[in-house]
């Protein structure tokens, strides 16, 4: 690394040292680099009920290479699960994540795999960031044995229960409930972790989810909210939707922060604060109290007292709804252009990575060849795998199946035992 | 199940009650009574004792001490980190029981009476029911939602409805619905200790009525098996299923019937879903005739699945 600086500075030096520079650029791996950059967020934060966050984000080198690695293998299989849809080897639903990783590979970043992330059905690539692998996925979206779900779930069911992800939910809004669920089983539980329950600007709507809201903050759940807000409800656009799209302050007296959800360090830096915060005894207001009401407040709470938030990430997703909607009838192609030439998550982190000199666009670019191959491997090694046997229609309906008997016409013989 | 155990010395059975049960009446037989909200209280009580998983949650049943005084006492016992009010907001408190459920917990839902279940059927089907299947095996949802079903006394048509069949044409849930307080202390338990999610359907009516109960149904361990019907009443000329309130009224029936010498067989299915068609089959195939009686809608009833089997 400190080669390739000396390199672009000094052109006469660069003469000699550039055969060296290339040959040890193919062999040397990502950069394990730990010494501390600092990077500035896109914009600052915008918050509700609470203090924001500093726009000063601590990173690394190796960070930065994890998070480019891990969103362009995000956007790599999702585009590859695009053309696999096209082709009729996955059916049924497919809702594509491109253009929204900063927001898994930021929030993962920030936490454990202690704490707990539920999401609705745009969910292959928050799977993958919680540890699943690309077989895994492209199994289980072409319904083979290898899924993570064996072939029963599809692509809006993926779990992974030892990582702490809760899936993979079909009906719009229903995760947050279940998320607030989570909390509370962890608080319960004395476990000192949070969960992270995921929804979109369409589901914010949902009267559920002020259910689970007001539970939430009356209880102290340790559940942090967080709202991807990529502006379109399937076909309909927030303004539409929302009489106040500021999802944030849904809230009320929920603390809430804006975040650009483009932006990976943004989303980063906004779930280590709302761990915290989460976490920490007592709410938190921002504003100065005397030292008796202080007292007050923390001798109240118990020890694993909690304050529950809403996050807004500020997201776009490049392809429609599902891979049934083009994406282009309600919003013009000019606007998917725009958000991509400028927000787009990989870019930024690939500037970033050339600005501070942490490698060349060459190595950036064999990073990507090497992702894309990854995901070719994995999709032929999906394509192999064998569908699951009909005779798994019938297992897991029941944890524990009593057998039940099916009988014939004469109500003698047993035909049949199902779950 | 085991006929009533007599005893010839009261002071050695009043020494063997255990603490939880309080009450005790009518010893013309000498056998223990116990109304069906004793039994179910105490089975809370037993199986929260037990597990430190176990929570209960649901409208009133804390400080209020149960909407129908189920859960009275047991707010004092747990505590109310075990034992929780929740606001009027069914769809909510029904997810959050299920996700709690999906981290490891035990949760007991209760419902002020299944009418208000439909706001949060959702969650019992979508997110309850079909989770273990989909996840293939990795989400197990160990929960029970369980309040009053069917009538009560003349409540309306929005508080009345019986919503077994409903639950019970659902794989991935458990139905069960008692009717004596055997049935209900040994069926709650069971639904409490089972893996998967289980609908436990009561009766308002039910509550106050009593049974009489041996002293194995008053053991902590005691559990009924779910997926087995009782044979309350053995007969031979026709068989008459039913489950939970519309019990005590066949065997009523069947009391009238036998005065026009027809000797009626009666059949408390207890559990709805999985339905114990072996039982059934076996009587049917004895009586020649069978009467379903339930307090449901008829179209697309308990009563329709139990003749599917024998319109072939």
């Amino acid at each position: 690394m400190a080669l390739s600086r000396l390199a672009s500075s000094s052109s006469r030096s660069a003469d000699l040292l550039k055969p060296l520079c290339s040959a040890i650029s193919l062999r040397r791996p990502i950069s394990t680099d730990t010494t501390p950059i600092t990077v500035e967020t896109s914009v600052p934060f915008t918050s509700h009920q609470c203090d924001t966050p500093s726009r000063s984000v601590q990173t690394n080198a190796k960070e930065l290479f994890t998070f480019f690695r891990d969103m362009a293998l995000m956007r790599r299989m999702e585009i590859a699960a695009d053309s696999l849809y096209k082709a009729k080897l996955i059916r049924g639903f497919c809702h594509l994540y491109d253009g929204q990783e900063a927001v898994a590979v930021g929030m993962e970043a920030a936490i454990t795999k202690k704490d707990c992330i539920i999401t609705a059905y745009r969910d292959h690539c928050t799977f993958v960031s919680r540890g699943g692998t690309l077989l895994e996925v492209f199994a289980e979206l072409m319904g083979r044995q290898a899924g993570c779900s064996r072939g029963k779930g599809g692509s809006m069911h993926f779990y992974k229960k030892d990582s702490n992800f809760y899936g993979g939910h079909g009906i719009v809004g229903a995760q947050v409930p279940l998320g607030c669920g989570l909390a509370f089983a962890q608080k319960y539980s004395k476990d000192e972790a949070v969960t992270f329950a995921l929804y979109g600007d369409g589901a914010a709507n949902q009267g559920q989810l002020f259910e689970a809201l007001n539970i939430s903050a009356l209880w102290d759940l340790p559940a942090i909210l967080v709202c991807e807000n990529n502006h379109y409800g399937m076909g309909t656009a927030e303004w539409r939707a929302a009489k106040s799209p500021a999802y944030y302050k849904r809230g009320d007296y929920a603390p809430g922060l804006k975040v650009d959800g483009m932006d990976a360090f943004a989303v980063k830096q906004a779930c280590t604060f709302a761990k915290e915060h989460a976490l920490k005894n007592g709410p938190i207001r921002g504003k100065s109290l005397s030292l008796v009401e202080a007292i007050k407040l923390t001798s109240s709470c118990s020890v694993c007292c909690a304050y529950m938030q809403i996050l807004e990430m500020d997201t776009y997703r490049y392809h429609g709804h599902s891979m049934s909607d083009p994406g282009s009838t309600y919003r013009t192609r000019d606007e998917i252009t725009g958000v991509r030439q400028e927000r787009d998550p990989v870019e930024r982190i690939r500037k970033l990575i050339l600005s501070h000199d942490l490698a060349t666009e060459k190595e950036l670019k064999d990073i990507e060849k090497e992702i894309r191959k990854e995901v070719d491997d994995a999709i032929a090694q999906a394509k192999e795998n064998p569908l699951p046997e009909s005779s798994e229609l019938f297992t897991n309906v029941y944890a524990k199946g009593l057998g039940v008997e099916s009988f014939g016409a004469d109500r003698k013989e047993v035909r049949a035992i199902l779950p | 199940m085991l006929g009533i155990v007599r005893q010839k010395m009261l002071g050695q059975s009043l020494l063997k009650i255990r603490p939880a049960i309080s009450v005790l009446r009518s010893y013309s037989s000498a056998a223990k009574q116990m109304t069906v909200r004793e039994a179910l209280n105490s089975a809370l009580d037993e199986e929260m004792s037990a597990d430190p998983k176990v929570f209960l949650m649901g409208e009133e049943v804390g400080e209020y001490q149960g909407a129908y005084k189920i859960s009275k006492g047991l707010l004092e016992k747990y505590g109310p980190e075990r034992v929780l009010d929740t606001p009027i907001t069914e769809a909510g408190f029904a997810g959050i029981g299920v996700g709690a459920a999906y981290y490891g917990l035990k949760p007991v839902v209760e419902f002020m009476t299944f009418n208000f279940s439909m706001q949060a059927i959702d969650h019992i089907i979508n997110s309850a029911a079909k989770s273990n299947y989909m996840s293939a095996g990795q989400m197990s949802v160990p929960i029970v939602f369980r309040g009053p079903n069917g009538a009560a006394a003349g409540v309306g048509a929005q508080h009345s409805q019986c919503y077994a069949s409903w639950y019970a044409s659902c794989p991935g849930l458990k139905v069960l619905s008692p009717y004596s307080s055997e049935d209900a202390r040994g069926l709650l338990k069971a639904a409490i200790r089972d893996p998967d999610p289980v609908v436990f359907l009561e009766n308002e009516l039910l509550y106050g009525e009593s049974f009489p109960v041996s002293d194995e149904v008053l053991d902590s361990s005691f559990c009924l098996p779910i997926g087995k019907a009782k044979i309350e009443r053995k007969g031979k000329d026709v068989t008459i299923t039913a489950f939970s309130k519309m019990v005590g009224y066949a065997l009523k029936a069947a009391e009238i019937l036998e005065k026009e010498g027809i000797d009626a067989e009666v059949i408390n299915l207890r559990s709805i879903r999985p339905l114990d068609r072996s039982t059934i089959n076996a009587s049917v195939r004895k009586t020649n005739r069978l009467i379903t009686v339930e307090e449901g809608f008829p179209q697309h009833g308990v009563g329709a699945e139990i003749w599917f089997e024998f319109s072939l």
